[in-house]
């Protein structure tokens, strides 16, 4: 198929034609930044299976399980994602998968962009032996894929894909036999009048499982079956460090042989960039490596020096192997490369000029980002800020509840983390010589747990279980606003659509609670803000589990305008309690308050915490 | 065909990631290579959103040094001087006089910076500023998201530009880009502002 046409795909993009081309049928993935648009991007081409799953080990189980069925089968995650899914990656290392092919994207977010954390997910290829293929850019990213799943059959493995931020995010030209006629990309397909590809194994999804069901020697991991797989796996990946030697994926570019540069990634352009004239070898598989390769290049090159983001995963690779090589002395270990890190790094070896004039950004006011106008959020963290509790919080736009002027959310660490927390505080509490809260009456200084609806189908579940079977006395919060906000809309069990745009059962977060054994369970709306703090106190005072759904939908999602604007009456004293929400459109404007007409939804929760009644909605119903 | 680097910088919501699009299409419609990237984390919540726009022989680097831009497109005027250190030596910005005061500068705990502050980092680069109405004359035409489309008519007629990429490219990678449905107000936005900057 000749290629004419040339389209600018992100990374993500790029791999979602590459899964489509292999001819992929079943892929699962939970979302989460940089890597959410490679299922978004991938659902829309016709003859592949495409789903949100509840969470990351999930997703990865479900692709496991298809290629135990024989078809081509891609899981998709962030990094932490791959902490989630870590358990079912191990286990299908041992496994293997008999014959359908499966690649597992995991997206790096150096410079945490959008994560709580910086991981540097090639330690899993070499932790959980899996061979793991790097793309430096977009069309990169679309071949790799497919050289995974051929990789995954031959050798029987899961291939792990690692992105970046910057990779998934860029978009960089990509060779097509026909651009389409639209927008490519965007949850679009990249390539005009897509066809179903099919899967290129020709044993029907019942014959693989028929032959899996006869060898549970190598499908069943108790101990015994276990042992006898371990050594096949390390010698599967000695045979596949072997063939890392020829498979094209390992690039020599000859230049000045003072130094040589061992790069992969995108820190192979930034690499590039500055040190033109530097030989280079460029990794397209980060793990195993190709050790005679890496060792001939070093031989012939004066000074060895290793580009890389994160980690120092190659350059400890390299100085095992024996070679006297240099990187992190002058390239950071934490945070994103970009051309100037690279530069400074490549300045401090000797090798290049200082940038001619430093230009450090300028200190200017920061833009955080802030909870929408009209959130639901907003109201119970207004609330809970007044009952004065300490909040477990969780990751989500609700973790914006952290900043002031809310400042009402006091922990963030990972998915469901906060339901735990709030079990073992309490328990913690019961230890103290006396009790605050009955002596003064108030909730002040009591934990709660909050969390949203779709971080509560991806990790809640389990945690309110405890909460309930160990009668942790604890309230939990769930902030229902109808879809996984933070990366952009995608609909969850309790949403009643699939990724696939087929509506679907939605799980019902109230009945799951009471199912799980949490007695006292009530529903809110989120903007009422008294009945809000009604049912926290009379729930807190119980000292009994309990769930409270505080449910609003997302206020961008909806977007269009519920009512008219708000306005300020003559009422108005400028108390500027109401800009304790800290909601955008309520300006502070000399003496009063102001309230911005094109940010304002009409919301009214402003409405109910001005004492003076000096906020209304005059307008009447917009 | 020229070789150059663009930063476009502005607020979530204000349409940069199309401005973007456009301006890499109309690159790759020219015979570059290109590369385009963008931090937008949380954008849709009001934060910063920075696109780096490349055309090449060969781009390697999806992001741009910092000192060595040709252009930055700034959407709102903080946001452009947050970029200003983006600009090399002769470069150009052209910036939206639109203010957009972050929470911090409405709680009245940071001073949102004067346009000769802005300036001020604009020409310490070596670069110069256009100002232009590119919020009031989008409102006019009915949206204020068609800001955007309206700086890249502007961008279009400056003089590396101008000079360089035919209007009808520009107009092409518009229609591309834009869903049908708001295609003729853009195609008005693009053709004033670049009128605005040739007149
Ligand atoms: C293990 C893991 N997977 C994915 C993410 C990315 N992520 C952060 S918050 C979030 C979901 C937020 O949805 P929800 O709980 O409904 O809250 P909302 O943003 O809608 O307020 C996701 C997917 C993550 N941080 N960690």
């Amino acid at each position: 198929m000749s290629e004419r046409d040339t389209v600018l795909l992100s990374g993500n993009e790029a791999v979602a034609l590459g899964a489509y081309e292999a001819g992929v049928k079943v892929a699962a993935a939970y979302p989460g930044t940089p890597s959410t648009e490679i299922l978004e991007n991938l659902a829309s081409y016709p003859g592949v299976y495409c789903e949100w799953s509840s969470n990351e080990k999930v997703a990865l189980d479900g692709a496991i399980g298809a290629a135990y069925a024989g078809r081509r089968a891609l899981a998709a995650m962030k990094h932490v994602g791959l902490n989630v899914a870590a358990d079912s990656l191990f286990y299908a290392v041992y496994t293997g998968l008999g014959g359908g092919g499966l690649v597992v994207a995991v997206a790096d977010d150096p410079g945490m962009h959008s994560s709580q954390n910086e991981q540097d997910s090639r330690q899993y290829a070499r932790f959980a032996r899996v061979p793991m293929l790097e793309p430096s850019d977009s069309a990169e990213a679309r071949q790799y894929v497919k050289v995974a799943f051929e990789l995954s059959e031959r050798f029987d493995t899961p291939v792990l894909l690692r992105l970046t931020t910057r990779t998934s995010h860029s978009r960089s030209p990509v060779a097509v036999a026909s651009a389409p006629a639209g927008v490519a990309g965007r949850g679009r397909p990249a390539v005009a009048d897509p066809l179903p590809v099919p899967d290129p194994h020709a044993r029907s999804a019942a014959a693989a499982l028929a032959e899996l069901a006869a060898d549970p020697g190598k499908y069943v991991m108790v101990p015994g079956n276990a042992r006898l797989r371990h050594p096949i796996v390390e010698e599967r990946m000695a045979a596949v460090a072997d063939w890392a030697e020829t498979s094209g994926l390992c690039r020599t570019e000859p230049g000045d042989l003072k130094v040589g540069v061992v790069t992969a990634g995108v820190a192979y352009h930034y690499a590039r960039e500055i040190l033109p004239s530097a030989s280079f070898l460029k990794l397209g598989m980060v793990w195993p490596l190709p050790r005679r390769a890496i060792a001939d290049f070093a031989s012939r090159v004066a000074r060895v020096l290793v580009v890389e983001e994160l980690d120092p995963f190659l350059e400890e690779a390299l100085r095992l192997m024996g070679i006297e090589v240099e990187g992190k002395r002058y390239f950071p270990l934490v945070g994103e490369l970009d051309p100037a890190a690279v530069r400074r790094g490549m300045a401090a070896a000797g090798l290049v000029a200082p940038a001619p004039s430093p230009c450090p950004p300028p200190t200017l006011p920061a833009r955080p980002p802030v909870l929408c106008p009209g959130c639901g959020h907003r109201p119970i963290f207004y609330a809970l800020r007044r009952l004065g509790t300490v909040v477990f919080g969780d990751i989500g736009c609700y973790t914006l509840g952290a900043l002031p002027p809310l400042a009402a959310l006091h922990t963030c660490g990972c998915m469901g983390g906060g339901l735990g927390n709030l079990q073992g505080a309490l328990k913690a509490l019961e230890f103290d010589a006396s009790d605050v809260q009955a002596e003064d009456g108030t909730f002040r200084g009591r934990p709660v747990a909050v969390l949203g609806d779709s971080t509560f189908f991806h990790a809640g579940l389990p945690a309110l279980a405890n909460l309930a079977y160990n009668q942790g006395g604890g309230l939990v919060v769930i902030l229902d606003n109808h879809t996984t906000a933070m990366t952009g809309h995608q609909d969850h069990p309790g949403t009643g659509r699939t990724l696939m745009a087929k509506t679907a059962p939605a799980l019902d977060p109230e009945a799951i609670a009471r199912a799980l054994g949490v007695e006292q369970v009530a529903t809110v709306d989120a903007y009422d803000l008294d009945a809000f703090l009604r049912t926290a106190r009379e729930f807190l005072a119980s000292r009994r589990p309990a769930v409270i759904v505080a449910r609003r939908p997302c206020a961008l999602k909806t977007r269009r305008r519920q009512r008219a604007p708000l306005v300020v009456a003559e009422a108005c004293n400028g108390c500027g309690i109401c800009l304790r929400l800290g909601c955008p459109p309520l300006l502070r404007d000399g003496e009063k308050v102001r309230v911005d007409p094109d940010l304002c939804t009409g919301c009214g929760v402003c409405v109910a915490v001005c004492p003076r009644r000096a906020l209304t909605t005059e307008g009447g119903e917009g | 065909m020229p070789e150059l680097d663009f930063i476009l910088a502005g607020v979530g919501g204000q349409g940069i990631i199309l401005a973007g699009d456009v301006l890499a299409e109309v690159g790759l419609r020219t015979g570059h290579d290109v590369k385009k990237s963008e931090v937008h984390g949380m954008a849709q919540r009001g934060g910063v959103v920075t696109s780096h726009v490349r055309w090449g022989k060969i781009v390697r680097s999806p992001l741009i040094e910092p000192g060595t831009a040709h252009f930055v497109l700034g959407f709102e005027a903080l946001e452009a001087a947050r970029a200003a250190h983006y600009l090399g030596d002769g470069g150009v910005a052209v910036v939206n006089r639109y203010r957009l005061p972050p929470p911090s500068v409405t709680a009245g705990q940071a001073a949102y910076p004067g346009d000769d502050e802005v300036e001020a980092l604009i020409t310490g680069r070596g670069a110069t500023v256009a100002w232009v109405e590119a919020k009031t004359r989008a409102s006019a035409l009915g949206h204020p998201a068609l800001a955007g489309v309206y700086l890249l008519g502007y961008l279009s007629a400056t003089p590396v530009l101008a000079g360089s990429v035919p209007r009808d490219v520009w107009l092409a990678a518009l229609e591309r880009l834009v869903p049908e449905t708001h295609r003729e107000l853009n195609r008005r936005a693009f053709v004033e502002g670049r009128e605005n900057a040739a007149g």
